[in-house]
């Protein structure tokens, strides 16, 4: 069979599972902006939220002793307040065992970046030389990236086995998959990525937006077309796939933005740390202080908060 | 996109006894009542505005304006008869001979910036009269129709001094005084919609809200009072059809414009023929919004829900016939009855709520009639199990499937939450299947190909055509219909050009 052109892959594709309209997606997502959530739903959907963050270090700069504290942070969030953990700490392949040391005792997982993060340029047996590292260190979750090159090319098949190949690497561990959406650019791209590789991932792998490393990272648009892609594969497989929101999340209002999405997309089954996660740095001392100001009814001053990076 | 659909069958049967992956729309994280506290700032009781001022109707009577989402008495409004509507009508006369006729369209056009602005001032107070008395959901006047109505009086206002732009080479002249009934469902909106051209191009108004929302129009009096309006400029006849008979039939009037039912529509039509009374209708429709197998799909079914489901299916342009491509039909309504699961329905006072209260116990009765005769005439029925409120009229956002072109349902406009939904197979047919009612308001084109939209939008016989998207107004953009969904337009140049003569 003579090989088939890029223009053929992604229409064949879209005659699968359909395209996405770029103005009803904001529409719809506008809607999610407008919900008022009060008392005892925005407690419970700040708390949930704290339970689903993948709390973030990835700078060039990370020691040690950064690992150590953010992984005392995501274990306890607000010293003295009852507030769950977080879902997982997001660091580096070499800092995975730093990061075991900490959370290795606690339900906190230790998730890695890998795959020559964030671009994805090296070659695929570095790739997965660096997954089985991280796995081997400790590592619960491997993040990691698509193939964007052969993706926007339209080899398919090439961007599949890679994938494919990574969850062999990973054994036990969770996979998520960055689509890195903004540089698919459109919603029929992130569409057409997320069906790509929830084909080949396992009940329980995720999809993922962004690195967090690019100009635009996850927005509700993109999440809701991710989320959609996740329930009409769901629907027609069984398969459940987890999904995570990574990078521009940074207050607890978007937080239940986000949430509400997944209520009135994917419904209750997803509303939880094993299907939905916050890829977020500086999201969860918001969060906290949320929490802290239903509690008290005042806000408080950002010294009041461990770890607190960003003034108010 | 056959591929889903079929994949779907495969992964079902083959999963050995595996039951279908349902989604769970259930209460893990239920919303707490989220209640709109503005004060609207009602009196209990609402005299006539004639001539700048609140006065008692000669009868001495009045009736109650009612509350649909708890049945509580709102406030007492002024029962007005032919007498008082002569007495507005005088007072328009003398209004337009003696000041509003004399007075550059600079000047008028200061007039309608300041209503605006003064609407906006007060956009959440009447956004929460306007729920009280009607019943749609906060959100919806809040972010619809008051916004809106100001809108349209800020796009009439710019117009008022460039008339003799509007039609190149001829000069434009007012009619005089026009006489205005309008309906129930978008109170404040269709005010907007009627005065603002009527003022902007020189004329004064006398105006008859429904009988069952009257409370917006008479706050809004308030606000022409505080813009300083001359006497007499704009007036506000209460009542019921008696009320809007004599308002029509009226000598004085040189147009009448009614937005309302076909029904009535021809009744009004019937009783003005041989006079030189310029009419404009905007009558009742059946809109067609049509899915072709290459939309995208859940965009579609959101402007689907948006189509039917926007004000309790209280819009005359609502979207109630769906017309979905065969291959796609299975996903369409698998895709609306998921969507559904999460409308929120209820308390219309609430900031979540999506569908409010039916607009009055008749309406109700409309509805439920109608939605009788579909199951009697074998339609198949979809309700979300909602729970609703046990006081007030509610009605469930409804689906019928398996709708033929013979039920009454695929005929009859219900103006209600109550969506009919028929396949058809080739273009032509969705086309004839469109066209192949008395109506002719709006429609609905749901496809990836361009030339498409522009091959239905030639071919349907509606006043308007939206593509991909579903409810979409603009004052620049005229609204109006084709056969017995009315004649003449609203907003836009042709808008304003019914409330001028050429000369």
């Amino acid at each position: 069979m003579p090989p088939m052109s890029s223009a053929n892959a992604f229409r064949r594709l879209s005659d699968q599972i359909g395209t996405v309209d770029y103005v009803g997606i904001e529409e719809r997502v506008a809607k999610f902006t407008t919900r008022s959530i009060k008392k005892t739903a925005k407690l419970w959907g700040l708390r949930t939220a704290v339970s689903m963050v993948d709390l973030t270090t990835l700078e060039g700069k990370d020691t040690p002793g950064k690992v150590a504290s953010l992984c005392q942070k995501a274990l306890r969030p607000h010293p003295g307040m009852d507030v769950p953990q977080t879902a997982a700490v997001c660091v580096y392949p070499a800092m995975v065992r730093h990061a075991n040391k900490h959370v290795a005792d606690s339900r906190v997982k230790v998730a890695s970046v890998a795959t020559a993060f964030p671009s994805g340029q090296a070659p695929l047996k570095t790739r997965l030389a660096e997954v089985k590292a991280a796995v081997a260190d400790g590592a619960d979750e491997i993040d990691m990236v698509i193939n964007r090159g052969a993706f926007l090319a339209g080899e398919f098949s090439r961007m599949q086995d890679e994938i494919a190949a990574v969850v062999e690497a990973c054994g036990s561990a969770t996979l998520k998959v960055i689509l890195e959406v903004s540089e698919l650019e459109t919603y029929d791209n992130i569409r057409a990525a997320s069906f790509l590789a929830m084909r080949v991932i396992r009940e329980g792998d995720f999809i993922k937006t962004s690195t967090g490393k690019t100009s635009l990272n996850a927005t509700l648009g993109n999440n809701q077309v991710m989320i959609e892609a996740i329930r009409d594969f769901y629907l027609d497989t069984g398969i459940a796939i987890a999904m995570k929101p990574a990078g521009g999340i940074r207050t607890a209002k978007q937080a239940l933005h986000f949430l509400v999405a997944v209520k009135e997309t994917l419904g209750d089954a997803w509303l939880n740390n094993e299907r939905y996660r916050f890829g977020a740095s500086s999201l969860l001392n918001d969060l906290v202080r949320q929490l802290e100001k239903e509690n008290t009814g005042a806000y408080q001053a950002p010294y009041y908060f461990t770890e607190a990076a960003e003034s108010y | 996109m056959p591929t889903l659909a079929s994949e779907k069958k495969n992964a079902r049967s083959g999963r050995g006894g595996r039951p279908a992956p349902e989604l769970i729309f259930g209460d893990l994280w239920e919303f707490d009542p989220a209640p709109e506290t503005a004060d609207p700032k009602l009196k209990s009781r609402y005299d006539l505005f004639i001539n700048g001022e609140f006065v008692a109707p000669k009868s001495g009577k009045y009736f109650d304006s009612i509350n649909p989402a708890n049945e509580s008495k709102l406030a007492e409004i002024a029962l007005g008869g032919p007498a008082d509507v002569d007495a507005a009508y005088q007072a328009a006369k003398q209004a337009y001979d003696k000041v509003w006729s004399k007075l550059a369209g600079r000047e008028r056009g200061k007039y309608l910036f300041r209503i605006a602005r003064l609407l906006q001032d007060r956009a959440r107070e009447f956004a929460v009269a306007e729920t009280l008395d009607g019943g749609k959901p906060i959100k919806e006047s809040r972010d619809f129709d008051v916004p809106m109505a100001a809108a349209h009086f800020f796009y009439h206002a710019g117009w008022a001094d460039k008339l003799e732009y509007l039609a190149p080479g001829a000069r434009v002249a007012p009619l005089g005084v026009v006489g205005q009934v309008i309906p129930w469902n978008f109170p404040l909106l269709m005010l907007a919609w009627k005065i603002a051209p009527a003022l902007a191009a020189g004329n004064c108004v006398v105006l008859k809200p429904a009988e069952t929302t009257s409370v917006t129009a008479l706050k809004f009096a308030e606000i022409l009072q505080d813009a300083g309006l001359p006497p007499g400029v704009v007036n506000f006849v209460t009542g019921a059809g008696e009320t809007g008979a004599a308002i029509m039939n009226h000598p004085i009037p040189a147009k009448v414009a009614f937005t309302g039912s076909t029904e009535v529509g021809k009744v009004i039509m019937r009783s003005l023929a041989g006079t030189e009374k310029k009419m404009t209708m905007e009558l009742g429709g059946k809109a067609a919004n049509i899915v072709f197998d290459d939309a995208p799909i859940d965009q579609a079914v959101e402007g689907i829900v948006n189509g039917i489901f926007f004000n309790q299916g209280h819009v005359c342009c609502a979207g109630s016939r769906l017309l979905v491509h065969e291959p796609v039909a299975a996903e369409v309504l698998a895709k609306l009855k998921n969507r559904l699961k999460v409308l929120r329905v209820g308390d219309p006072m609430d900031k979540n709520t999506d569908v409010g209260a039916i607009n009055s116990k008749a309406q109700l009765d409309k509805i439920r009639e109608l939605v009788d005769s579909g199951v009697k005439e074998g339609a198949e029925l979809f309700q979300h199990a909602c729970r609703l409120p046990s006081k007030g009229y509610y009605f469930r956002p409804t689906l019928f499937s398996e709708v033929t072109m013979s039920h009454r349902i695929a005929n009859e406009e219900i103006f209600g939450p109550v969506l009919s939904i028929l396949t058809f197979r080739t273009v032509d047919e969705a086309i004839e299947k469109a066209n192949n009612t008395p109506f002719g308001l709006s429609a609905g084109v749901w496809t990836d190909k361009g030339s498409r939209i522009l091959k239905m939008s030639n071919e349907l016989k509606a006043g308007v055509v939206w593509a991909n998207t579903y409810n979409k107004f603009d004052p620049t953009s005229p609204f109006g219909g084709y056969k017995e969904s009315g004649f003449g337009r609203e907003g836009g140049r042709q808008g304003l050009l019914d409330y001028v003569n050429l000369v």
